[in-house]
């Protein structure tokens, strides 16, 4: 089975060694994995501005390079919710279209929704040992539903303990160009669920998304906390962490 | 109620250096949100009677004109006068000339946000006849010089005990009371006066019934019923033409989801049905009774991509779970409805281009869309704003400027990855050995507050041909 994995534009300028990690993961599922090498960006910028024509045009260009795979595995909850969810929204009123992304939408899938609910559980040994805490991003949870997936997977690791934060469900304060347009409601938002981490003694946050990442990671060095680790699910998962 | 959105991004600022009101948000969370939580656990299918309440409000909107026909007919035959008014210049003259007509000096309120809308207080000061809001909540405001209430059910949520406390000593020139049942029965010792002695009453609705031209208020002190029923010689009920539901089925439905809401209650201290003024051999009740229903806007979203939002029921949960709201209050809106029901609200009344920031300042966690009781997909009306916004080229030039040179190369993969390639050695560089960017020029809004993590240095997709390279 061809899996096409939608890398996402942050982890490919950002942290490209989450990539990776997600690779190995779906290689030892049993899954030929596929990175089609002129894929840019979903267009969820460009949705949430309220530029919905340009949004369109990166939606097409995506479904093109994507469609052809038996499964197609993006390893963020907020581009996986802006492919299952959203484009369906944005070709309302083309039949065809829609019909084709519909079926894009079927066969895409959040990275660990994917492992738990297609791979069956499927991981490679890892060596992670420590104590996280796991912070449950908005558009996995609320738009995919995924809060258990991760849980059980992290479940599967033996040296790893979790425990959980007050309001771990609560937004970090990112929401894309929220965070620069009101920079100062989203700090103070980032800021209690850096209080909410650092109450769990946790060593390492775990999370599933970039934004989410570079928000919470910013804010803890910011403050002085050069020791809590923010991981992504897949280098934990993967033991490249 | 005069629209302030335009300043927005200063005034919430204000009220994030506010470390008091900071505290006073707390409240939100401890009491609201946990209190919501159980009370909706409680119920056998919260789904299930949320669909039902969503049917039951998309079927008195999808006939409006009928069923507010039906209501007028019923309320009339019950002996009410029913009038309309399509601005809120036209509400406001509406009830001032009712008071006049009646000779009325003094009215007393329950709480009403339309009356917020169409600046009722104002109006009849005007006109030289007195106001009294009776809601403890909108009374500690209007005691503090008209202040403007920050939520829609907990008006007073942004002042703590404290700031009462002192605000009833100076206004009422007693003695400082502390415990809160002291400053309480001083409101009832003022309050009282009031109720006997003025000759209207003005109360909102939560709901209007088509079948049997009623009113229904849900309140938590009670006195509402002291503006209605007590003297009064008149009782006038202001609320928006969208309020109407056809039957008291649909009212039973409604209220097992109002009260847990709002207020995680099962049900509210106080609830009342009123239909009509007061008939022969009956004990009280008002010897008049007006209703004006306000349009101001409300049409306008009939029959369009935002009459959803016409179903809202004003429980407030929607800004109870809004990070947004959590950490700004409600004045940081700048008109009568703040959080995101407000952000939808008040561009569709007040005009997209007076509330730019508002459909914006969310981060679309979509939590509010999870509460809300009848399934206004907030976060995607917020989203549409933001289109009719760009549709009318009402964002900043940087802005348009900026998602045009993204697009363009998003489009362009070969020039995509070579700017990526650009971009990230030169935000490693800028990162130093701490590897971590204290102060990002274009987007200085980010590091105010944090750092910008430095990416690596090379992007997944150079690295990744390198590897595969046989």
């Amino acid at each position: 089975m061809k899996v096409g994995l939608f890398v996402t534009c942050l982890v490919d300028a950002v942290r490209p060694e989450i990539g990776f990690s997600a690779i190995r993961l779906l290689e030892t599922a049993g899954f030929e994995v596929v990175v089609p090498e002129w894929q840019t960006c979903c267009g969820q910028p460009a949705y949430n501005s309220g530029d919905s024509r340009t949004a369109r045009v990166l939606a097409e260009k995506l479904l093109a390079e994507f469609e052809s795979f038996d499964y197609v595995v993006v390893p963020s909850g907020s581009c996986g919710g802006q492919i299952k969810v959203q484009y369906i929204e944005l070709f309302r009123d083309d039949p065809d279209l829609k019909a084709r992304i519909e079926r894009l939408a079927d066969k895409t899938f959040e990275l660990t929704d994917f492992i738990v609910n297609v791979a069956k559980c499927a991981l490679p040994a890892s060596g992670f040992t420590g104590t996280i805490t796991y912070h449950d991003s908005c558009s996995g949870l609320r738009e995919l539903g995924v809060k258990k997936q991760p849980r059980q997977l992290l479940a599967m690791l033996p040296a790893v303990t979790l425990t959980e934060m007050k309001d771990c469900e609560q937004c970090c304060g990112f929401g894309g160009t929220f965070s620069v347009k009101y920079g100062d409601i989203s700090g103070a938002i980032v800021d209690e669920k850096c209080q909410n981490i650092h109450a769990t003694g946790a060593g390492a946050v775990v999370l599933g998304d970039l934004g989410c990442m570079l928000n919470i990671e910013g804010r803890l060095r910011r403050i002085g906390d050069e020791k809590t680790r923010v991981l992504h699910i897949a280098q934990v998962l993967a033991g490249d962490a | 109620m005069e629209v302030q959105s335009m300043h927005f991004k200063a005034r919430a600022g204000q009220k994030l250096a506010d470390a008091r009101l900071q505290k006073n948000l707390k409240k939100l969370s401890e009491k609201f949100v946990t209190a919501r939580a159980s009370a909706i656990a409680e119920l056998d299918d919260f789904e299930a009677i949320r669909d039902a309440a969503v049917e039951r409000r998309n079927r008195a909107l999808e006939n409006l004109d009928g069923w507010l026909d039906c209501f007028e007919r019923n309320a009339t035959a019950r002996g009410a006068q029913v009038l309309y008014a399509e601005t809120h210049e036209e509400a406001a003259r509406l009830i001032v000339e009712i008071a006049r007509q009646h000779g009325v000096r003094k009215v007393t309120k329950s709480k009403s946000m339309v009356s917020e809308e169409i600046g009722l207080n104002q109006a009849f000061e005007a006109a030289g006849i007195q106001p009294v809001e009776t809601d403890l909540g909108e009374y500690i405001l209007q005691i503090n010089q008209n202040e403007a209430p920050s939520h829609i059910i907990a008006p007073v949520i942004h002042k703590d005990k404290e700031e009462i406390s002192d605000l009833f000593a100076k206004a009422h020139s007693t003695t400082r009371k502390t415990e809160i049942n002291e400053l309480t029965r001083e409101a009832r010792e003022v309050l009282r006066g009031h109720f006997l002695s003025a000759e209207m009453g003005v109360t909102g609705a939560n709901f209007l019934i088509a079948e049997t031209g009623s009113v229904a208020i849900v309140t938590n002190e009670g006195n509402e019923g002291m503006c209605t029923i007590m003297p009064p010689k008149v009782h006038v009920v202001l609320t928006g033409i969208e309020k109407v539901l056809p039957t008291l089925e649909d009212l039973a439905t409604l209220m097992r989801l109002l009260p847990r809401s709002a207020t995680g209650q099962q049900i509210s201290n106080y609830f009342s049905i009123l239909t009509g003024p007061r008939g022969a051999g009956e004990p009280d009740g008002p010897e008049h009774m007006y209703y004006v229903l306000v349009d101001a806007g409300r049409t306008g979203l009939l029959g369009g991509e935002f009459q959803e939002m016409l179903r809202c029921i004003r429980c407030g949960a929607c800004m109870n779970h809004c990070p947004v709201y959590q950490k700004i209050g409600g004045h940081a809106y700048g008109w009568v409805y703040p959080g995101p029901m407000g952000s939808v609200l008040t561009p569709s009344y007040v005009g997209v281009e007076n509330a730019l920031d508002l459909p914006h300042a969310a981060t679309l966690c979509s939590q509010c869309a999870v509460v809300c009781p009848v399934r206004i997909p907030l976060p995607d009306l917020l989203r549409k704003l933001r289109e009719k916004q760009w549709e009318r080229g009402l964002r900043p030039w940087y802005e348009k400027v900026g998602v045009a040179v993204w697009a363009f190369a998003a489009m362009r993969p070969a020039l995509y990855a070579f700017g990526s390639r650009v971009a990230v050695r030169a935000l490693k560089w800028m990162g130093g050995d701490r590897r971590r960017i204290r102060n990002l020029p274009f987007a200085a809004g980010w590091t105010r507050s944090r750092d910008f993590p430095a990416p690596s240095g090379r992007t997944f997709r150079e690295m990744y041909r390198e590897r595969r390279r046989p």
